[in-house]
């Protein structure tokens, strides 16, 4: 039988949410192809990891290895291509993810299997795959067809829900392939975020400013975000181009590479809605988004839209708000 | 230090109204403010940068048409020192693999330390051509990349992971760096830097140049063949508040105020 490979994240002792989301995702798309599903865990006292894999695959390929303590996409690339070569799988699965975007391209070019990035579903077309997934941050989407089998692809996260299939996996233990250490790349430390005087995770309110802001370093921008926040009750936080330009602190970032808030609500002025953004806020309760583009895809997460310039309704919204504190 | 930067020109679509081509394979350029991409803007200062500190030379590249030339042009201004464009018809339909193997041409024949690229176009979002073109030419690679510290052969590097965190690790060189927005400060272009630009070489080749045929590029030397675009469907809609600012700020402040949200 035909086997689909996805490759289990994991990071610091706990597998990530990807890895589900794979799993579960890819179920479909596996019994059309008439395949099996492998979890492939590379990894060092990874033990704990079978267990609870073990609902969720047909099978769980365990690779054992000092050298694969810490994610180094070198080690990483070796193992696979290894197990790839040998037992062929049809298509192999990783996240689209800080190590997934590390790993997969160089992999796929060393074995000359096509690869698509980021992608957010699959059909199959006269037995072809074809994957999905978004251009134009997130207003365009693209059909791609792979040419040849097998396939890899890189799975955008949230783009699948991770629904526990309740299966029972079979365990198999292969040997490492890694004879010698890796000395093109060494991994070295973590490096924590710096904690700062805000923590926008605990935030009822939150006024996220974006891009559209324009430069958040002038004083007038700035006042005017600020007044509204003060009348709501809200905390400042940011996409990440205001973090990048050095206007707010790293702390502020919403988004995968920032934090996750889920405040009951969260005012989105500026944003496009790139689903790196979208991951860190989607939870919210009540979302608002003002955008002067109607085709915004921050509009397809918000429950309330305003299509207009910021700076035009936000002082207006400043008043209201006023208005409606003071009536009652 | 011989630093290799690659850069690619893109529309900016964050505001635009994007509309598909009637063939389904690609955007209507009419309208679109085209410009360097944005990972590449911080790829081309950390390559300045380490030239301005370690000495060398910084050589930008881009595969694309004539109007790309806005692009080089600006990295040649900002202090790059020459700048290499390859243009051919062939080139139509590569997917990311093909535009690696053309950088791979290109590349492998120069002295290098360091290969920068963006993390990501904000056009196709791949993240895969700085990668896939390590791998072709034989040498270590780290993406999403938030500082470089180069140190006698090798570099130590920073890599952003999710929620704020990330990594550090020791990279031998060369290696190619795919470079996360904020790494840097991008500098301005200067009026100065834009007339010593015009007396910088700015190089075209074709694929024959570089020692390539057209099947190995394009549709027929892709993995990959992008079958059709189209608008994504939306399952979910904002209710829109209409009306001029004073009527939806209004508005909004009334849902807000009936859902409780506003602090008494
Ligand atoms: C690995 C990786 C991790 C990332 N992590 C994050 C992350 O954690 N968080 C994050 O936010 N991003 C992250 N990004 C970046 C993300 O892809 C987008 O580039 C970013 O979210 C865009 O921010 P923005 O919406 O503020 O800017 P843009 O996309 O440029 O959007 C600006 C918006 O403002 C609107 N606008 C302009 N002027 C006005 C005005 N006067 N009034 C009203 N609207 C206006 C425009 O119509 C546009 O929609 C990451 C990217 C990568 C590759
Ligand atoms: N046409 C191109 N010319 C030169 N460099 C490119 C081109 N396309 C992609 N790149 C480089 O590869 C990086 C990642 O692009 P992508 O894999 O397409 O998301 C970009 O930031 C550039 O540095």
């Amino acid at each position: 039988m035909a086997e689909v490979f996805v490759l289990v994240e994991h990071r610091r002792g706990e597998l990530r949410d990807i890895t589900f989301e794979m799993l579960s995702g890819c179920r479909d798309l596996a019994k059309n192809l008439n395949a099996s599903i492998t979890a492939v865990l590379l990894g060092k006292n990874i033990d704990n990891f079978v267990e609870q894999l073990k609902s969720w695959a047909d099978k769980i390929l365990v690779v054992e290895d000092d050298k694969l303590e810490n994610f180094n996409a070198e080690a990483y690339q070796r193992v696979l291509s290894h197990l790839i070569k040998e037992r062929k799988p049809i298509l192999t699965l990783i996240g689209h993810t800080s190590f997934g975007m590390d790993l997969a391209p160089a992999l796929a070019a060393e074995l000359g299997i096509p690869l698509a990035t980021d992608c957010i579903g699959f059909e199959l077309q006269d037995g072809r795959l074809v994957a999905i997934r978004q251009m134009y941050g997130g207003k365009v989407n693209a059909r791609i067809s792979f040419k040849t089998a097998p396939y890899m692809a890189t799975i955008r996260s949230a783009a699948f829900k991770a629904e526990e299939p309740g299966l029972s996996a079979e365990v198999e233990k292969a040997p490492s392939p890694l004879t010698e250490e890796i000395t093109t790349k060494r991994f070295l430390e973590y490096v924590e975020a710096a904690v700062g005087e805000v923590d926008i995770t605990q935030a009822e309110r939150i006024v996220a400013v974006g891009r559209g802001v324009g430069d958040y370093s002038d004083e007038k921008v700035r006042s005017i975000i600020e007044e509204l926040a003060n009348e709501l009750g809200a905390v400042i936080a940011c996409s990440r181009p205001i973090v990048d330009k050095g206007w707010l602190p790293k702390d502020r970032q919403v988004g995968t590479s920032g934090k996750t808030v889920k405040p009951k609500l969260y005012l989105a002025l500026g944003i496009s809605g790139a689903f790196q953004h979208v991951a860190g806020m989607s939870a919210s309760e009540t979302i608002v988004a003002v955008n002067k583009d109607p085709k915004a895809p921050i509009f397809t997460v918000a429950d309330y839209g305003i299509v207009d310039d910021l700076f035009k309704v936000v002082p207006v919204l400043t008043e209201k708000v006023r208005e409606a504190k003071g009536g009652s | 230090m011989k630093i290799v930067v690659c850069v690619k020109h893109v529309p900016d679509t964050a505001e635009a109204d994007v509309v598909i081509t009637p063939d389904k394979k690609g955007i209507k350029k009419e309208g679109l403010a085209f410009g360097i991409n944005e990972w590449d803007e911080y790829a081309v200062e950390e390559a300045i940068l380490m030239k301005e500190k370690y000495g060398g030379e910084v050589v930008a590249i881009t595969i694309g048409g004539k109007e790309s030339e806005d692009t080089l042009r600006r990295c040649l201004a900002k202090g790059a020192d020459r700048a290499i464009r390859i243009e051919d018809p062939a080139l139509e339909g590569s997917d990311a693999y093909a535009l690696a193997k053309v950088l791979c041409a290109v590349i492998k024949g120069m002295e290098y330390d360091i290969i920068f690229t963006g993390a990501q176009a904000g056009d196709d979002g791949f993240g895969q051509v700085g990668q896939t073109l390590a791998e072709l030419l034989g040498i270590p690679h780290a993406a999403l990349v938030t500082k470089v510290e180069p140190q006698d052969g090798k570099a130590k590097v920073h890599r952003e992971l999710e929620g704020g965190l990330e990594e550090v690790l020791e990279i031998q060189l060369p290696a190619v760096l795919a470079v996360q927005t904020g790494i840097n400060e991008p500098r301005y272009v200067s009026i100065m830097g834009i007339r010593k630009a015009k007396k910088k070489e700015l190089k075209v080749l074709s694929l024959s140049d570089i020692g390539l045929s057209p099947d190995e590029v394009g549709e027929k030397g892709s993995l990959l063949t992008l079958e059709e675009l189209y608008i994504p469907p939306v399952e979910k809609m904002a209710e829109i508040l209409t009306g001029a600012p004073d009527e939806t700020a209004t508005k909004l402040a009334g849902i807000l105020d009936e859902r409780g949200l506003i602090p008494k």
